[in-house]
């Protein structure tokens, strides 16, 4: 029957002993410019179709389509609009959308990124592995690459490393903005970038020429297609929850059975050190985002002066799209509309794609590498913010744990960016020594580095103060979210027992059902595999020793107190922020809420009780947990969301919100939840 | 195409009388409908003439193995080898090829399917009486058989002959000396009144009834049903037929051997159904024998209407309602003339497009075929040593390539065949019609020649499945029909398909896998496949084979192909039944067979 997550996941993609090879030894010997100049010969995708077809014959072919000459017939009737004036706002559209890949761009960015990665990163590490088998499989079918999305740097790199390893350069989809970029756009453009707008809603024919024109990349195999299935790059270096509407554009020319397979390559890229690290978290405390423009990008110049460690590119096995829809598709569906026409896709073909999607992010996940810091960030977050404040945390304590928590994330499965021939003392604070930005070590303790000073005299608010101390936390945060994924089921297992209060497996399943519900936004889960994630849980608590599972019963050993707290603990400040939100969304008299007013709202109260004590974590005042809550919520049909005026406005179900509240407290048992399907496209 | 003369004009006009006389062996006399036992008294006298005569190969015999293999496709002195030489050559003078050396043919099979000359898998020669089960008999039967004077035999040859079709898996197993269950008996009436005998007997005596008409099936629709405990009865309709003088246009592929009640009881399609139309265009009256009497409609009126045709029940029920005994057909004047032709395309996709816009023009030539471009270079190797017929084309086509059509890729480029029928005038400006849109695609007049050996191998072809399998390699085709826009994509998806999951399955050596595009319709083709594989080091190749095929019809049905365009359901495809047809169009058939036939008389358990 259908395959799982645990059919094509993670541990088919380690290799036993993976070797990543460091692409900045190769070019500091060889020059920059003998790299962007070198020959560059890839074996090009052997597809029946494939005849080199130009950028503008590329647009012309979608312009030309059956599909969009229906579509544009069909606006034209709806909107009484002549023909040919839609088809004029089509080619306008393509106009701005359509990359125009050129190799001497490629080699002139090139050039300049040699010179910017040799001086941000010590190493560029790459899965040889990977590469080879990405270069026999784009001789077969059409390839799709699909990185998770944590820099800017992501854009290029992957480009790049092909450029170096003579594989041909893909096309990507790329945000709007950075088409508004004066001169950067348009090299962006010629390196294979095209460009999506970020809210299309129901403009039908940006649909239209969108999907026409992903379609006929696949179809024709021009090119390998890059693309983001999480969307937007992560604010909080936490995998997102996938975006659908891309996946399916990609998928259906296999449903169709316009080509006969396509090839997902899931890419991990990892970072040490993220270029924007502290432009997340003050995004994330709303601070509002500056817009992408050549002048910012100059600014930022000044980041380019220090050290972001090393950065892991993982090309993951590619997986054959046919045999992971084996069982889950009917392609006959497909067949009883003329194939150039619109179909609507059809709740299978739903949430097979949705599937598909979350199982990529689940695959990018198991693919990163996870740095000693981000197993730091997870043990600091831990302790109260007025000890990394004020007192300092002793160092000692910190390593040994930080060497505990090595172990157990490797027992979880875990691969680790841990330097093997340096002493784990050196690792650690070199790893210190990186992130100078967020911590500083005096006197054999650790201390958080607070976020600049207002520069004016007037004295510090206790509001401002607190912001002082978000932003590192939230970094920290980030940080930690690297890893988080390794953790999420063993520790709403760790959870669930202490929730529950009880030993029987099947009461725990259904907490720890509930608690996947409530956590559907803000950890990657597929659906339909929830009983595998509670036996993944149960098997991982079982090979550390923290619990003995039996057919009926999960105990909790001795031994386990010291797992089952950190992962508890790891929990924490999400179960502590959706309390926060949920009791602002119950105590609140309002029923109705706009988002712009809700999130600061939530914010300041936030604040409030971090101030008052009440609250310990800071990660309540993260827009993007806010954002994760009123998502779930949604799901949960306890909140329901309308535009009535270009807004987004929120309707609460002031019960339902309490009631989901007390069971994520263990006031009342929890059952199963009515959910929503997920029909976001 | 009996005979190999030079002449283009007087060749064709003995192709075509050899033609008809084939098809005529298929027809029924123009019906007078005044008397049944004259008629039947008639026939039978004609009969004994026939007998004389079969050894000219007009009609086949009531014994077949006298002049038909066994085990193999076709008459028993036809067949492809290789000689002493190395060099293959193709035995007998039946056809065009006969008795002629094929040079190319080695390497090409030896190229293509990793096989050798020297490593041979030879059938089992003879098969003995002993392999046949003995007859479950129905005495009570047999008995009233034997008072109508009706001819039946229970020799075990007459009932091996009867208990296979052509598909791979009944071939091979009689190869290897393998014979399952096979008719009790096997019965020739002559005649309507010779069959409402025997349906009547046997619903009496609660006989099981197969009919056979040429036993060319490829749907395992004449396998016995091996959960059928009854007595199991051959009703062989061969010597039903009777002469006429005209022509009726249809010529399927096994035109030679299949029979007029098979046709419909199929829904068969003939080559030129462009000009004459699909069995279906072409019968007016249908006379059948079920259980429950005899269906007919009251007259001969071209259209009726008259709620749904009921000659819909018949045309296409595979032998499980009952005996079509009687059939009257279009007949049209012989074609004043005939030309072949064909054309070169650089590529596939350009091919399938001209094809298309060719029937969206509605001036399809007789026949129009696309073969792909592994079928081209496949005939290319069939080119026969020494031949006026076959010197110009191919041998010119290679320096052609590289000179005048510079630019076509050898490995890419693909070939239709055509052939125009009707007055010369007229065909001389179709044809004019057809090039100059092949032109707008591409496509290049490659010659007649060429396209008149596309037409040949057509009928050998089935011939050389058996000398692949004197070698390792087994072979089979398939067929569906699709509409225009997913053409191309069944053909590329459904060739993948063959190759991945021969390669699945450990097959050691890439398949052949080639497909081509036998009809146009106004909304779609038909579309054939061929694939062959050599099955050394499989330890069970026919099951390897059955999976692969397996696999290579859910792809059709997932691209959007038909089930069957003309060779039927059988047993072969009756598990995607339901799905093609609904559940209630499943209940709508099954409805029918429970009131014609609630005994389950006509018991071979086709189509449901």
């Amino acid at each position: 029957m259908t395959n799982t997550y645990r059919d094509w996941g993670g541990a088919g993609l380690r290799g036993d002993d993976e070797e990543f090879v460091d692409m900045m030894e190769e070019l500091r010997r060889s020059g920059d410019l003998g790299h962007s100049l070198r020959t560059f010969s890839p074996r090009p995708y052997e597809g029946e179709r494939a005849t080199s077809v130009s950028a503008g014959d590329l647009n012309k072919a979608v312009l030309e389509s059956q599909y969009l000459r229906y579509i544009a017939k069909e606006i034209a009737k709806e909107t009484g609009q002549s023909v040919e004036e839609v088809r004029e706002d089509a080619r306008g559209l393509m106009e701005e959308m359509s990359q125009n890949l050129q190799l001497g761009f490629i080699r002139l960015m090139g050039y300049t990124l040699s010179k910017v990665l040799k001086r941000l990163y010590t190493s560029v590490n790459v899965n040889m592995e990977g590469l080879n088998t990405l270069q026999r499989a784009v001789q077969g079918h059409p390839v799709i690459l699909m990185p998770n999305h944590r820099s800017y740097m992501d854009f290029l790199i992957i480009s790049y490393i092909l450029f170096t390893y003579d594989i041909p350069l893909p096309v990507i989809a790329a945000g709007i903005r950075n088409a508004g970029m004066k001169m950067v756009g348009e090299i962006l453009r010629r390196s294979g970038a095209f460009f999506i707008r970020r809210a299309i809603g129901s403009d039908k024919l940006y649909w239209a020429v969108l999907s026409e024109y992903v379609k006929t990349i696949v179809r024709t195999g021009i090119a390998p297609l890059e693309f983001y299935v999480e969307g937007l790059r992560s604010r909080t270096l936490k995998s997102q929850v996938p975006k659908l509407g891309m996946m399916h554009m990609v998928l259906e020319p296999f449903f169709k059975g316009e080509v006969y397979d396509i090839t997902l390559v899931p890419i991990s890229i990892s970072y040490e050190r993220v270029l924007e690290e502290s432009l997340l978290a003050h995004e994330l405390l709303g601070v509002p985002k500056p817009k992408e423009s050549t002048t910012a990008l100059l600014k930022a110049t000044k980041v380019l002066q220090e050290d972001y460690g090393s950065m892991h590119v993982n090309f993951g096995r590619p997986l054959s799209v046919r045999q992971l829809c084996q069982g889950r598709i009917d392609r006959c569906r497909f067949n009883l509309i003329p194939r150039d026409l619109p179909q609507e896709p059809s709740a299978e073909a739903q949430a097979c794609v949705s599937w598909l999607a979350h199982l990529m992010v689940r695959i990018q996940e198991d693919g990163s590498l996870i740095s000693p810091w981000s197993l730091m960030a997870c043990l600091l977050l831990q302790a109260p913010a007025t000890v990394l404040t004020e007192e300092g945390l002793p160092w000692q304590q910190l390593t040994n744990k930080t060497l505990w928590l090595r172990k157990l994330a490797l027992d979880f499965g875990a691969r680790l960016n841990w330097p093997g021939q340096v002493p784990d003392c050196d690792v650690m604070s070199s790893t210190v020594a990186l992130h100078r930005s967020m911590v500083h070590l005096k006197a054999e303790r650790l201390y958080l580095v607070l976020d600049q000073e207002p520069a004016r005299k007037s004295p510090v608010s206790p509001e401002e103060g607190a912001l002082r101390v978000a932003a590192p936390v939230l970094m920290l945060a980030s940080y930690r979210n690297q890893c988080v994924h390794v953790f999420a089921r063993p520790a709403m297992l760790a959870t669930a027992i202490q929730v529950a209060k009880t030993t029987q497996r099947d009461e725990l399943f259904t907490v720890f059902r509930f608690l996947q519900d409530v956590f559907s936004h803000e950890f990657i889960f597929i659906t339909e595999e929830s009983s595998q994630d509670f036996e993944e849980a149960c098997l991982l608590l079982k090979k550390c020793g923290a619990v003995h599972v039996s057919q009926q019963e999960v105990t909790v050993s001795e031994a386990g107190l010291e797992v089952l707290s950190f992962l508890r603990a790891l929990l924490q400040p999400f179960i502590d922020s959706y309390q926060v939100m949920f009791r602002y969304l119950c105590e609140n008299g309002e029923h109705v809420f706009q988002e712009q007013r809700v999130l600061p709202a939530v914010r300041n109260f936030a604040t409030k009780l971090i101030l008052s004590g009440e609250l310990h974590t800071y990660e309540a005042l993260s827009s993007d947990t806010q954002k994760n809550v009123l998502l779930a919520l949604r799901r949960l049909d306890a909140v329901t969301k309308s535009r009535p005026s270009g807004q987004n406005e929120y309707r609460v179900n002031k019960e339902a919100v309490r009631r989901i509240g007390d069971m994520l407290s263990g006031k009342i048992p929890p059952q199963m939840l009515h959910t929503l399907p997920d029909a976001r496209l | 195409m009996a005979t190999n003369s030079g002449n283009g004009g007087s060749d064709r006009q003995r192709v075509a009388q050899q033609r008809l006389r084939i098809i005529a062996g298929h027809l029924r006399r123009p019906e007078d409908g005044n008397s049944a036992i004259l008629a039947a008294e008639e026939c039978k006298g004609h009969v004994s003439e026939k007998t004389d005569a079969s050894s000219e190969g007009k009609t086949v015999p009531r014994r077949r193995q006298e002049i038909m293999k066994w085990n193999g496709w076709g008459y028993s002195d036809s067949k492809f080898l290789f000689n002493k030489n190395g060099q293959a050559e193709f035995t007998g003078k039946r056809y065009r090829l006969s008795g002629m050396i094929i040079p190319a043919l080695k390497d090409w099979f030896e190229g293509t399917f990793g096989a050798n000359v020297h490593h041979k898998s030879p059938a089992t020669p003879i098969v003995t009486s002993s392999a046949v089960q003995p007859p479950n008999l129905n005495e009570a039967f047999v008995e009233a058989l034997k008072s109508t004077g009706i001819p039946f035999s229970i020799d075990a040859e007459d009932r091996l002959f009867r208990g296979h079709g052509h598909c791979l898996n009944e071939i091979f197993a009689l190869r290897e000396g393998k014979v399952g269950r096979v008719p009790d008996l096997v019965v020739w009436p002559n005649c309507h009144d010779d069959v409402l005998k025997i349906v009547e007997l046997a619903c009496k005596h609660n006989v099981c009834l197969i009919p056979y008409g040429g036993g060319t099936s490829v749907s395992s629709a004449l396998e016995c049903p091996p959960e059928e405990t009854r007595s199991i009865v051959s009703l062989d309709t061969s010597q039903m037929l009777n002469e006429s003088g005209y022509c009726t246009g249809h010529e399927p592929d096994s035109m030679e051997f299949s029979s007029l009640g098979g046709w419909v009881s199929t829904r068969a399609s003939g080559m030129k159904k462009n000009v004459y139309g699909n069995i279906e265009d072409l019968v007016i009256h249908i006379k059948m024998v079920t259980p429950k009497g005899v269906i007919e409609k009251s007259c001969q009126g071209p259209r009726l209407s008259t709620g749904p045709d009921v000659h819909h029940f018949i045309l296409g029920s595979e032998g499980t309602l009952g005996v079509v005994t009687e059939v009257t057909m279009k007949i049209r004047p012989l074609p004043e003339y005939q030309k072949y032709g064909s054309v070169v395309f650089p590529n596939f996709e350009m091919g399938v497009a001209c094809l298309r816009e060719v029937a969206r023009q509605r001036c399809a030539p007789a026949s129009i075929r696309l073969m792909d471009n592994t079928q081209f270079k496949f005939g290319h190797a069939l080119k026969p040593q020494v031949s006026s017929l076959f010197t110009s084309f191919l041998d010119g086509l290679k320096t052609f390539y590289i000179t005048k059509f510079k630019g076509f890729d050898p490995n890419r480029l693909c070939v239709a065949t055509l052939l125009f029928e009707g007055g010369r005038e007229k065909v001389l400006q179709h044809e004019k019609q057809v090039y100059d849109i092949a032109a707008k695609f591409g496509g290049l007049a490659a010659g007649e020649d060429n396209g008149q050996r596309g037409y040949m191998l057509t009928f050998v072809i089935a011939y050389l499945r058996d000398l692949g399998m004197d070698y390792y390699v087994i072979a089979e085709s398939f067929e569906t029909s699709v509409p225009w826009d997913r053409v191309l994509d069944i053909c590329r998806n459904v060739k993948a398909r063959i190759v991945y999951e021969c390669k699945d399955k450990g097959v050691q050596f890439a398949p052949l896998s080639s497909c081509r595009v036998t009809q146009t319709y106004d909304s779609g083709a038909c579309v054939y496949f061929y694939f062959a594989f050599n099955y050394r080091g499989l330890s069970d190749p026919v099951h390897t084979f059955e999976q692969v095929e397996h696999a290579a019809r859910e792809e059709i049905l997932a691209n959007g192909g038909s089930l069957s365009h003309h060779h039927g359901v059988g047993k072969l495809r009756k598990k995607w039944m339901r799905d093609t047809v609904s559940t209630v169009g499943l209940g709508m058939l099954k409805s029918v067979k429970d009131y014609v036939d609630p005994d389950n008389i006509f018991g071979n358990r086709n189509l449901l």
